[in-house]
């Protein structure tokens, strides 16, 4: 199978089908240290990949027991108190220990060196030592969980985390804060990888897109994370020392905490979609067999939203008490960030529309975030505009906006990559059938989730308590309902994924017939240096012709 | 790794980069995004002083006044002079002249030492002596014949006030404290001879490093000790 020629030649790499070679980056070397001191990128995205599924693991387990308990409208076995604590919980680990490194971390670490035509990420050594930083990140987070929790909420408002709290904020500070430099070591790698290590005849308009996304979130996290790591900071002074840098009662001002903290957490969540439109962007082109329709605007929008994304954190603050005149500037900010998002999305449409659209998992996945993000997008325009946001702020249509960019645009993204670069990845191909209908269990479990969580907070139901008024139950039972069929969904890939890891067969290098330096120049599993020779670009990103044949 | 390592030629060219040019570009590229993040990590700081400044004008009058401007600006002379011998010992390093740069290196780190040193027996000691530290030890001594004048301060602010100048000229310490352990490191790799005029990136780097702090307190010595 693997020796058949399934990409019909391109002008840089006529006629070439590798099939898996003898010694590759997972079977080089087999002892533990070999991992664990690994400067392969590869192998440390793989080490991502890892912790960070058991982070997810985690996140959800919160999530579970939440839902249940919400199923009905008292409080049954969670009582306000331990609620707060699992809601919080159930933020800080998704946020950043799952989403915040999910595709960079996993799929950029693996997939930009190979992209780009290198050895390696500039820097191997300081990839390897944000892995340890976000692993003692983590350990923190599990202490945190072992001694009793949090409950502050992922905001850590103040006062309410400096003075009130009587759970771990001083622990949780530390943990933003040093989780915080594995993501700004992330970035920095990045953007210096993007700069200087590119393949000759690679130039910037040449790059996959997904590169430019992850340009731009590299940015924001260069740029963004230092101010939260300073913020938390200082909650955590103001723990230890008893002192009011954000106490009124102190002196001090609880909104510029929020400013503070909104000023990253704003451009945080472009850190948390920026990639999965880089992922996005690969899947569409390579199963609509088309150029990415306006690629430069595809691209430049990834650097627009980077770059406005950083103007826009007072949305969040409508109802803080900020002035009438910046909610104003906000909101019409907020507008404008909206704009390059969804030149993305008429610009994918346009690559289906024109394009030999097949139906490969993958594509189902992107299609589907294509949908989600869309609703989550628009109903972030509701809430970006000072009217509607009034009501609408702190209900539960907020819970449901951030999840559909978040689970249904990050999450959906993030698997689509996973199923697309697997066979790159681990060298073998997992079964179609059930893959696929994982991709449509978790759409329709996410739907059934969330949308409810429009209409209930459409109509008035706070977010962040335990019990809640009887009125709002039959959204609750939905949602509780359709996050079983969800998780479901989302637990199938790991028994056909980890199936075929054992008993797929071998992949070849390029079953999808796809375009790009890591299909076309590279075998399933890469070798540890990626390339036998550095490759050589004379042409466009997505050279699709329409020819290429699928294998799988 | 021996297998990795495609430069046998080269041992200062790491098995991914290509030419040792780009192996500079890259480094030097990774320094300045460094910095890059460095000022915005101490611009947050920056931000809450501008803010609190403005809320609490008279608590900062009062409060720099205890500040004793002449032990600060010779603080900032002996930061300065640091400044000048790091860039003459960048410049020893680049022209290879090996002990030069090791004298250098450790004028730098003794003078930086010093600096560390005024501020903690001539400032924070002081202070915290005369209950002058924010939070749960706050309770300034009226006997006190320097700082006695804040127990009858009236109004608000003046503990955040010292908040922010223990923060912010806390954390540019600690900058230099970590200066201190890298500028350590050098001079042992100089007297080792590891670096001559064809490799001192790091002292390049180093010096980056060391005046970005620098800059940092050109800023913090007229905002804290020269309010008027
Ligand atoms: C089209 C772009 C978007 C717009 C216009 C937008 C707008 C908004 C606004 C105005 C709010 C504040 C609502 C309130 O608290 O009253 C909000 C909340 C939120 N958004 Fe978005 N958003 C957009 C995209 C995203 C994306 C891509 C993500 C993440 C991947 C995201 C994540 C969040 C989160 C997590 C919150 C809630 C934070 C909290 O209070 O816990 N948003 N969004
Ligand atoms: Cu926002």
């Amino acid at each position: 199978m693997s020796t058949e020629h399934l990409v019909e030649p391109s002008a840089d790499f006529p006629v070439r089908d590798y099939g898996p070679p003898r010694v590759h980056y997972l079977n080089w070397r087999h002892t533990i240290a070999s991992w664990l001191l690994s400067r392969d990128h590869k192998r440390i995205g793989i080490m991502y990949l890892v912790s960070i599924s058991i982070f997810f693991v985690v996140g959800s387990l919160f999530a579970a027991i939440f839902r249940l308990e919400l199923l009905t409208p008292e409080g049954d076995f969670l009582q306000a108190d331990t609620y707060n604590k699992f809601f919080t919980l159930h933020g800080v680990v998704m946020i950043f220990f799952f989403l915040i490194p999910s595709i960079p971390a996993v799929l950029g670490n693996f997939l930009i060196p190979l992209m780009i035509g290198a050895k390696d990420v500039a820097f191997p050594k300081l990839n390897l030592a944000s892995w340890y930083i976000f692993m003692v990140g983590g350990t923190i987070g599990v202490a945190i969980i072992l001694l009793g929790g949090l409950d502050t909420g992922w905001t850590f408002y103040t006062p309410l985390s400096s003075s009130y709290a009587n759970t771990h904020v001083f622990l949780a500070a530390m943990l933003v804060f040093i989780t915080g430099f594995s993501s700004i070591l992330t970035g920095l790698n990045f953007l210096v990888t993007i700069h200087k290590m590119r393949a000759p005849g690679l130039t910037w308009f040449r790059l996959p897109l997904f590169i430019w996304a992850h340009y731009a979130t590299s940015v924001i996290q260069v740029l963004g994370t230092p101010v939260l790591a300073i913020t938390v900071f200082l909650v955590g002074i103001e723990r230890i020392w008893g002192v009011g840098i954000f106490d009124p009662a102190l002196g001090g001002d609880p909104i510029l905490f929020q400013h503070m903290f909104w000023f990253y957490s704003h451009p945080a969540v472009y850190i948390m979609i920026l990639p999965g439109m880089g992922v996005i962007s690969e899947v569409i082109a390579c199963f609509s067999r088309n150029r990415v329709f306006g690629y430069e605007f595809i691209a430049f929008s990834s650097v627009a939203i980077a770059i406005i994304g950083f103007l826009v954190w007072g949305h969040h603050m409508y109802v803080s008490g900020q002035s009438m005149y910046a909610n104003l500037v906000f909101s019409l900010l907020t507008m404008l960030v909206a704009v390059p998002s969804a030149i993305k999305i008429f610009n994918w449409t346009a690559t289906l529309y024109k394009g030999n659209v097949i139906w490969e998992t993958p594509m189902l996945y992107a299609v589907g975030f294509i949908g989600l993000f869309g609703i989550g997008g628009g109903t972030g325009l509701f809430l970006g505009t000072t009217g509607l946001d009034v009501p609408l702020h702190d209900t539960y249509f907020v819970v449901a906006h951030f999840h559909y960019v978040m689970v249904g645009g990050m999450v959906m993204a993030y698997l689509a990559g996973i199923h697309f670069w697997w066979p790159k990845i681990t060298g073998k191909m997992y079964a179609q059938t059930p893959a696929k209908i994982s991709a449509i269990v978790v759409f329709v479990g996410f739907n059934f989730t969330f949308f409810p969580q429009f209409l209930a907070g459409w109509n008035g139901m706070p977010r962040r308590y335990h019990s809640y008024n009887a009125d709002f139950q039959i959204w609750n039972v939905l949602s509780t309902a359709g996050a079983t069929v969800l998780g479901i969904g989302f637990l199938m890939p790991a028994f056909y994924l980890g199936w075929s890891l054992f008993f797929g067969k071998d992949a070849g290098s390029n079953p999808w017939g796809a375009r790009g330096l890591e299909w076309e120049a590279c075998t399933s599993p890469p070798i540890p240096h990626n390339f036998e020779e550095i490759p050589v670009v004379t042409q466009e990103a997505y050279a699709y012709t329409g020819e290429e044949t699928v294998s799988v | 790794m021996s297998s990795l390592d495609s430069h046998a030629d080269n041992p200062y060219l790491a098995h991914h980069f290509e030419t040792e040019e780009q192996q500079t570009e890259s480094c030097t590229l990774g320094m300045w995004l460094f910095l890059a993040q460095e000022v915005m990590f101490f611009g947050g700081l920056f931000l809450a002083y501008a803010i609190y400044r403005s809320l609490y004008p008279e608590a900062w009058s009062a409060g720099s006044h205890t500040l004793d401007v002449v032990v600060g600006g010779i603080n900032t002379v002996f930061l300065l002079l640091s400044s000048f011998t790091m860039a003459m010992g960048v410049y020893y390093a680049q022209t290879g002249k090996q002990k030069q740069l090791a004298l250098m290196l450790l004028a730098t780190l003794a003078l930086g030492i010093t600096f560390v040193t005024v501020k903690w027996f001539f400032e924070y000691a002081p202070k915290i002596e005369a209950g002058v530290f924010p939070g749960k030890l706050w309770a300034p001594n009226p006997a006190n014949h320097h700082y006695g004048q804040l127990a009858f301060f009236e109004g608000q602010g003046l503990q955040m006030f010292f908040l922010l100048y223990f923060v912010m000229t806390g954390m540019h310490a600690l900058h230099m404290i970590i200066g201190f352990g890298i500028l350590l490191v050098l001079i042992v790799m100089t007297m080792q001879g590891k670096f001559h005029a064809q490799r001192y990136l790091p002292i390049l780097f180093f010096g980056l490093y060391w005046h970005f702090v620098d800059i940092v307190w050109v800023f913090l010595f007229p905002m804290f000790y020269l309010v008027s």
